[in-house]
């Protein structure tokens, strides 16, 4: 065998394996989550939006600080509206930028309140003048937080304790569990947002609404 | 053996360590690509550096095999020593041999954490530190070769 033809071949042949691992793994991935890892999308009190007794729920891991989650935003709400009380929405904290960890503290804070709403929209909303570079900014972001008609002592007081330390540290270590690597992560009805985008997330929900009602 | 067959055996000789040289080079550059863009585990900084070290050489050894030119050893040395220094560096951040302050890992992708091991030991920076060891190996046997061949 000549060398030119001893590299097409060998070229061809590293191709179709790495095609066919591609093929493979892509087969093998999941389309729902394991069932033993299925209580790591539910927080009781998580803040939440949308019918109370839906059955369709969309968990959204979700950073203050992220860019796209503050582009899902009005297309979650979308989502809510369009399919009233049959789709809920429910916010966990993966605070994957520097300095968010205390941002979605002061957020859970404000949930404390009845705030969070009001405060993720306006945290979302003003990113640009709380994130440099990205990198959160505590301070910044407590100050835009303080506008709301919010009980300012109480807040200070929540957002530093122990309580909402706990409860930043599960929605975390739900997140480790779940593998979310990035934000925003989806999760409908216990299924994965597996190709990321927002034609797949309004298709997801579409699905999960038909075979719920 | 007559000395034409000599002078031809030693020559597809080199020829051969670099193919199977770019063999290894190209199959790192697809796993580590599987690896992150199908499984889409982090990529950390060190892992950036050393494939920055390895990708190029999956380009310029078949250039340098149609027609084999030996000079790309001098050419992609330098490559393979800065991906081999980095990748030991990693392997001694994982084995924390170096210190945790010492690593230059940021933005939350930890170069200390490994995501899978086979037999214990065989971790990515392990697989990479090992493929730089061969890939300077087979580039020194190829130019020993090809110095044979042209005396």
């Amino acid at each position: 065998m000549n060398n030119k033809t001893l590299f097409i071949g060998v070229t061809a042949f590293i191709g179709i394996i790495f095609i066919a691992a591609v093929g493979m793994y892509q087969s093998q991935q999941p389309s729902t989550i394991a069932s033993e890892i299925l209580p790591a999308l539910e927080r009781i009190n998580a803040p939440a939006k949308g019918g109370k007794n839906a059955k369709v729920t969309i968990v959204e891991f979700f950073d203050p600080a992220c860019g796209t989650c503050s582009q899902f935003y009005p297309l979650v709400n979308n989502l809510v509206k369009k399919y009233q009380g049959k789709v809920k929405v429910v916010m966990r904290y993966a605070p994957l930028h520097q300095g968010s960890e205390d941002v979605v503290k002061m957020l859970e804070a404000a949930h404390i309140q009845g705030q969070f709403w009001p405060a993720a929209e306006l945290l979302f909303a003003n990113q640009q003048q709380w994130v440099e570079h990205h990198v959160s900014q505590p301070s910044k972001a407590l100050a835009g937080i303080k506008t709301l008609p919010l009980d300012h002592d109480q807040l200070d007081r929540d957002w530093q304790s122990d309580q909402v330390a706990k409860i930043i540290a599960q929605d975390v270590q739900d997140g480790q569990t779940l593998k979310v690597r990035a934000t925003p992560q989806f999760f409908v009805n216990g299924k994965p947002l597996v190709v990321f985008g927002y034609e797949e997330l309004v298709n997801l929900v579409e699905e999960a609404v038909a075979e719920a009602y | 053996m007559n000395n034409k067959n000599t002078l031809f055996y030693e020559s597809n000789k080199s020829w051969n360590l670099l193919f199977l040289a770019w063999i290894l080079v190209t199959s790192g550059t697809l796993i580590s690509l599987f690896f992150s863009e199908i499984v889409q585990l982090p990529v950390c900084v060190l892992c950036w550096y050393q494939r920055i070290a390895l990708y190029p050489l999956a380009i310029m050894l078949p250039l340098a095999l149609f027609p084999f030119d030996i000079k790309v050893i001098r050419y992609a040395s330098p490559l393979v020593i800065v991906g081999w220094l980095f990748a030991l560096f990693h392997v001694l951040v994982v084995a924390k041999v170096i210190p945790e302050a010492a690593q230059p890992c940021v933005k939350g992708i930890p170069c200390s954490e490994t995501h899978f091991n086979l037999f214990g030991f065989l971790n990515i920076p392990v697989m990479s530190l090992l493929t730089f060891s061969i890939l300077g190996l087979l580039f020194f046997l190829a130019k020993k070769s090809d110095v044979k061949r042209s005396h």
